[in-house]
């Protein structure tokens, strides 16, 4: 059962808390900001912290801390799944989770972890139910209610979807355009040693949903080649015996933005990586380092690589940088020793290697100090549109259970989510 | 507020805050702050709070509303507003809802506090109980059991005994959740509870079923007898629980079947062992047929159906429930399955920082105890340079476990990576994991030492460091085939500084200094010169260097030896004065205890056990995976250990029920929802089991029905291609949070040409051709988006 929840902002503030049981005071944080002072990152942090009567865990995420401390033994992945859910409601309703738009909202905020957990024991975490009983804040509503005097923002009814079998969804829906479009998202995660040589990959794929349908719409989606799909986790409303059977995805999606499926596929499948960087970095003595990085397109299917950048920490001895790049913007912090080369578009067809971006330049190292042992990580990130890089494609998607006809699109993105795609140099 | 409330108050909360010396100290303090503080701040604060008392007071809503929400703000900030207590419970009567619901809030945090006033409130609750609406119902017997007075525990114990009979299976869900409640407040209600949960785990509704076996874990977690009849029940339902409640299932079940049914995994040690228990399997062969061959062992088929229907969860969403199926699979199911668990923990690394610190100290100790069903996974575990420092450290610990001689070339050369990380620290920690490679690896030991030693040429203090601290504990295990590593090392002796790793040369010289009996002196010379700078850890080095010296070769070290003990007999710690007493007594006064004195070089040169390399993780595997304690490393407060399977399973009988439910999924059977539920959401329970067959044949009668559906899209089909058109305008307004809606490639979508070839006859065939051009189109526009 969790106790209590308090909620720090970055400057270790304590600028919210909520007791779900006897109060217990602030300074129980103290123990946290103990642990927090020992860490130079706010994410070596340890997510679950000892203390002589009360154990703390926490989460760290949008720089803010949400400490939950527990008296007695319960799962730790419980309490930071729960921590996680709450911060995804508050994303939901405030359209982001912020010190200021918790603290514009506290109101409703109370009212959400009070619906949420009764006396530490989760009550309703969908956010369908959620928005029934409690209604998320929007303008509309703030004119109407300064107008009609009415403000409430509670419900009196029960929400019928917490009795039924579908939880997750809201009874009459209505809509006038019915939507349904489906994100195909993948992200690459690898690692790329210096001789070119792909050390590990792996591509974690989700299929994010924006549903706007009337009434009970029951889809089915099925996949030109599913059986790609080897390691996926569902959301609630998908029938696993359906996919176990038939290898297709049949369900009642919930209404709005939602996360259908999210799957994994291993190091085991190889995968064409889309891009190569050569790179040639050396440290000398003094201003005499180098410094060169090309980069170009490889196997994107005909694709244009977009949002390329280029990240890279420097050891601390670096003084300087003077790079001067042929295409896109390179900065260099420093007091971060943290060069950014922003590229932009690589078009897949300039294969003319004269016209592939590349960056070249000087590295001025502090005198005296030892030369760095090794080069840095470059770390990559690029958006690959249309496509899923993994070959994963939607065949279709039908709906039963509603009359109309609704519009269906599916979009497919390939991408790499911040420092999950390295390159050793 | 009188005196005595604010004495009755402290007693109060103390009483509460039992078990919390720090959080009770606290309060405390706040209490005794308080006085003093009033004295200065109170005129403002009680003209602060006395506008909100007015607004309270008032007859308009909006203003009382605005005050409610006032008044929760102060609490969000943990201020303390309990002086307004008369004034925000009398307005727990409004017809507001939501003054009603901020009025509840405050309840729930400061009734405790002043029980008297409190009890004001009760018989609106007790009105609330009987209210139509339950919503009203469930949220009145939600507030009046969590506000904690221990005066209303008979009232509490009535209104739940009421509730669980209610209709509305959310009210009797919100019994189950108060039972706990109650039972924390008076544990004497015990057996009354348990009448309560026995019918509530009999319930026939999936929602609740969770907040019952909850329950049961808080009170009597150790009546296992009450689930017997309802386990098969339960298992077959899991899927469709909310996911808060499978995790507590899941914890329950996993208990049931270590005390139900036999170890899996147990017949192969009575393979080799026979004699372990004969006259067992005399009682076994007249009770129980199924294992009657103990050698063919036959999985009890509940035990069998537990490990099928959790099977599925391992897909959910929530890395809790995955990981506790891993745990259930862990401790429950025969070795040979566990493998199954493996990719799904693999997928939780994907998941946020803090799960993949809890999952990756897990998947640690799993994979120390069946090292194969990770080994596929190797790269998984491979480290980002931005990954936080626990996630490197368990990825780093579960490398060199998954390490073998078939996949240690790669392991090593990852390593060698990470040794040159600029995180100094994970830099550190690889070089002790490649020196665990080395002492559990025969066949790379040479190349790991080797590798060790080219680390030393490094100009990073720290790298060189670690590596010799590593290759002292490597050469210890095996010292007699290294001597020129020895040597190697010792000439580096100079050049390093930091003082952990001249300890370690100093002390690998003392001990092999036969080896290098030309250096070793002139080590000694060395060390002797720049003695009273040292560090207190090569302080003590450099004696027990000299002592061993003396031992071996007492002429040429004579009287280096007298000089760095006279140096030592006035250093400022006292551990090394002591030191130089002993060891002057043992080597140079002879005559004072000669018994000693004759084996002193066998005291010194006494051979010392190889240190074993290990991690620290492994003294956490005393406590159950996954739990509190077991990521803390000490028992947490009502922790239990998970029982030893019993030597002989108990009588399936007792798990049989006389009607067997018909068990449907939800995932099978809400194919037409709005049957589901009716519109007041009471649902009569009693009939579940007809009304579940009847949505059974409704999903039949719908894929049966299907062709009729696909002509009637076919022709809306036309209509429609002339509205998206129009529509795409709308389109583009309605998803703001898309970036483009051309990005979209259109599902089903049919070409107006295409439409109008098709010729209007029978269906059946229409329908082929169909889905012949829809395979077709989706292939043309691969090729297109190929081309491009």
């Amino acid at each position: 059962m969790i106790h209590s929840l308090f909620i720090i902002n970055g400057a270790s503030d304590v600028f919210m808390e909520k007791h779900w049981k006897t109060v217990i005071g602030k300074s129980i944080c103290d123990y946290f900001f103990e642990a927090q002072s020992k860490c130079a990152n706010p994410e070596d942090v340890p997510p679950v912290i000892a203390t002589p009567h009360h154990y703390l865990i926490n989460i760290y995420r949008n720089s803010l801390y949400f400490v939950a401390v527990l008296t007695h033994e319960l799962p730790p992945l419980f309490v930071l799944e729960f921590l996680h859910r709450i911060m995804d409601v508050f994303e939901d309703y405030f359209s982001e989770c912020t010190e200021t738009s918790l603290k514009d909202n506290y109101v409703i905020v109370y009212e959400l972890l009070d619906e949420m957990l009764d006396s530490g024991l989760p009550l309703a975490t969908e956010t369908n139910i959620l928005k029934e009983l409690i209604k998320p804040p929007n303008i509309f509503r703030k004119m109407a209610n300064i107008v009609t005097g009415d403000n409430t923002n509670i419900s009196n009814t029960l929400p019928t979807s917490q009795l039924s079998n579908i939880p997750w969804r809201r009874m009459g829906v209505r809509y006038t355009n019915n939507e349904a479009y489906f994100d195909l998202i993948e992200e690459i995660d690898a690692i790329i040693d210096r001789n070119g040589v792909t050390v590990m990959n792996e591509i974690q794929g989700y299929i994010d949903c924006c549903i706007k349908l009337s009434g009970m719409p029951d889809l089915t989606l099925s996949f030109v080649n599913p059986r790609l799909l080897d390691d996926v986790s569902f959301h609630p409303c998908v029938r696993l015996k359906k996919w176990e059977g038939e290898r297709v995805l049949s369900f009642i999606p919930p209404d709005g933005n939602f996360r259908l499926i999210s799957y994994h596929i291993g190091s085991q499948n190889a995968i064409s990586i889309p891009l190569y960087v050569k790179h040639n970095i050396q440290f000398r003595e003094g201003s005499s380092g180098r410094f060169e990085l090309t980069v170009g397109p490889k196997q994107t299917m005909g694709k244009t690589l977009e949002a390329v950048v280029i990240e890279c920490s420097m050891p601390k001895s670096v003084l300087n940088c003077t790079l001067t790049p042929t295409q896109g913007k390179c900065t260099f912090d420093p007091v971060k020793k943290h060069l950014v080369w922003d590229i932009g578009k690589i078009e897949s067809n300039t294969q003319a290697a004269a016209r592939l971006p590349s960056l070249r330049g000087n590295i001025v190292l502090t005198t005296g100090q030892p030369l760095p042992e090794s080069n840095p990580v470059l770390n990559v990130r690029f958006t690959l549109n249309q496509i899923a890089i993994s070959g994963i494609r939607v065949q279709r998607v039908d709906m039963h259970g509603e009359k109309y006809k609704p519009f269906k699109g599916v979009k497919y993105i390939t991408t790499v989510k911040n420092g999950r795609f390295q390159i050793r140099t | 507020m009188s005196v005595n409330d604010r004495s009755l108050t402290t007693s109060a909360s103390m009483n509460m805050q039992g078990f919390g010396n720090s959080s009770a100290g606290s309060n405390q303090s706040d209490e005794q702050v308080e006085p003093a503080s009033t004295l200065s701040i109170f005129s403002l604060d009680m003209k602060k709070h006395e506008d909100i008392k007015q607004m309270l007071d008032s007859n308009k809503e909006n203003l009382k509303l605005d005050a409610m929400r006032r008044v929760i703000g102060m609490i969000a900030k943990g201020k303390d507003a309990g002086d307004l207590f008369p004034a925000v419970v009398k307005n727990i009567v409004s017809k507001n809802m939501e003054i009603k619901k901020l009025v509840y809030v405050y309840l729930m945090r400061y009734a405790e506090e002043q029980q008297d006033l409190a009890l004001l409130s009760i018989a609106t609750f007790q009105r609330g109980l009987k209210d139509p609406n339950q919503l009203i119902r469930a949220s009145a017997l939600r507030v009046l059991s969590s506000i904690r007075v221990p005066t209303i525990v008979s009232i509490m114990m009535l209104a739940i005994r009421e509730s669980a009979n209610d209709m509305s299976p959310y009210v009797r869900k919100t019994a189950a959740n108060a039972i706990a409640k109650l039972y924390a407040l008076d544990p004497e209600l015990k057996d009354e509870l348990i009448v309560i949960i026995t019918k509530l785990l009999a319930d026939k509704t999936i929602l609740v079923n969770g907040s019952a076996v909850q329950a049961f874990e808080h009170v009597c977690p150790d009546r296992i007898d009450l689930i017997h009849k309802n386990y098969r029940r339960l298992c077959n339902l899991l899927v469709d629980i909310d996911e808060w409640g499978q995790l507590t299932v899941l914890h329950m079940l996993t208990r049931y079947a270590r005390t139900q049914f036999v170890d899996p995994n147990k017949t192969y040690e009575d393979d080799k062992k026979s004699f372990y228990d004969d006259n067992e399997t005399e009682k076994n062969a007249n009770d129980d047929e199924e294992s009657l061959d103990k050698k063919t062992y036959i999985m009890d088929s509940d035990h069998r159906l537990l490990l099928r229907c959790t099977k599925p969860l391992l897909q959910s969403r929530n890395s809790a429930v995955v990981m506790t199926v891993a745990q259930l699979y862990y401790y429950v199911a025969p070795r040979s399955e566990i493998h199954i668990v493996a990719k799904s923990l693999i997928r939780l690394l994907r998941s946020h920082r803090e799960i993949q610190t809890i999952v990756l100290k897990s998947i640690t100790s799993m994979a120390d105890k069946h090292k194969e069903i990770f080994g596929p996974f190797l790269k998984s575990f491979y480290v980002h340079s931005n990954d936080s420092s626990h996630v490197k450290y368990y990825k780093l610990e579960i490398l060199t476990i998954l390490a073998n001689a078939s996949n240690i070339s790669t392991i090593l050369r990852e390593f060698h990576t990470y040794v040159l990380s600029p995180d100094k620290e994970f830099g550190a920690q690889a070089i002790h994991a490649i020196g665990r490679c080395a002492s559990t690896i025969p066949e790379v030991t040479e190349a790991c030492l080797n590798g060790l030693v080219g680390l030393m040429s490094k100009k990073d203090e720290t790298i060189v460091a670690e590596s010799v601290v590593v290759i002292k504990k490597l050469l210890q295990i095996n010292p007699s085939q290294y001597g020129d590593i020895i040597k190697h090392i010792v000439r580096k002796v100079d050049k390093v500084t930091v003082p952990t790793a001249r300890a370690s040369i100093l002390w690998l010289i003392g001990e092999y200094s036969d080896r290098i009996s030309k250096f070793a002196p002139d080590v000694l010379r060395k060390m002797a010169k720049i003695f009273p700078d040292e560090e207190t850890i090569v302080k003590n080095q450099i004696l027990n260097l000299a002592a061993k010296l003396y031992v071996m070769n007492s002429k040429q070290t004579n009287l280096l030896v007298q000089y760095v003990f006279n140096l030592a007999k006035y250093d400022t710690n006292y551990d090394i004065r002591d030191k130089t007493r002993l060891l002057r007594a043992l080597l140079f006064q002879a005559d004072k205890c000669p018994a000693l004195s004759k084996n002193a070089k066998k005291i010194l040169l006494a051979p010392k056990p190889a240190p074993l390399l290990e991690s620290i993780i492994r003294h956490h595997d005393q406590y159950t995976l996954g739990t509190l304690s077991y990521v803390i490393g000490q028992a947490a407060t009502g922790y239990k250990d998970l029982p030893d399977f019993p030597p002989e399973p108990s009588d399936s009988s007792v798990r049989n029920v006389e009607i067997i439910p018909v068990s449907t999924s939800q995932h099978d059977s809400s194919r037409n929802p709005k049957k589901g539920t009716t519109p007041g959401g009471k649902k009569n329970t009693g009939i579940d089991e007809n009304f579940f067959s009847d949505e059974e044949e409704d999903a039949e009668d719908a894929s049966t029905e299907g062709p009729d559906d696909e002509e009637e899209e076919n022709e809306e089909d036309e209509e429609e291609e002339e509205e998206e058109e129009s529509d795409e305008d709308d389109e583009e307004q309605s998803i703001e949070n898309k970036n483009k809606t051309n990005e979209y490639e259109q599902l089903d979508a049919r070409s107006p040409t295409i439409v109008e070839n098709q010729p209007q006859n029978s269906e059946s065939s229409e329908e082929e051709e169909e889905s012949e051009e829809d395979e077709s189109e989706s292939e043309e526009s691969t090729d297109e988006d190929e081309q491009v």
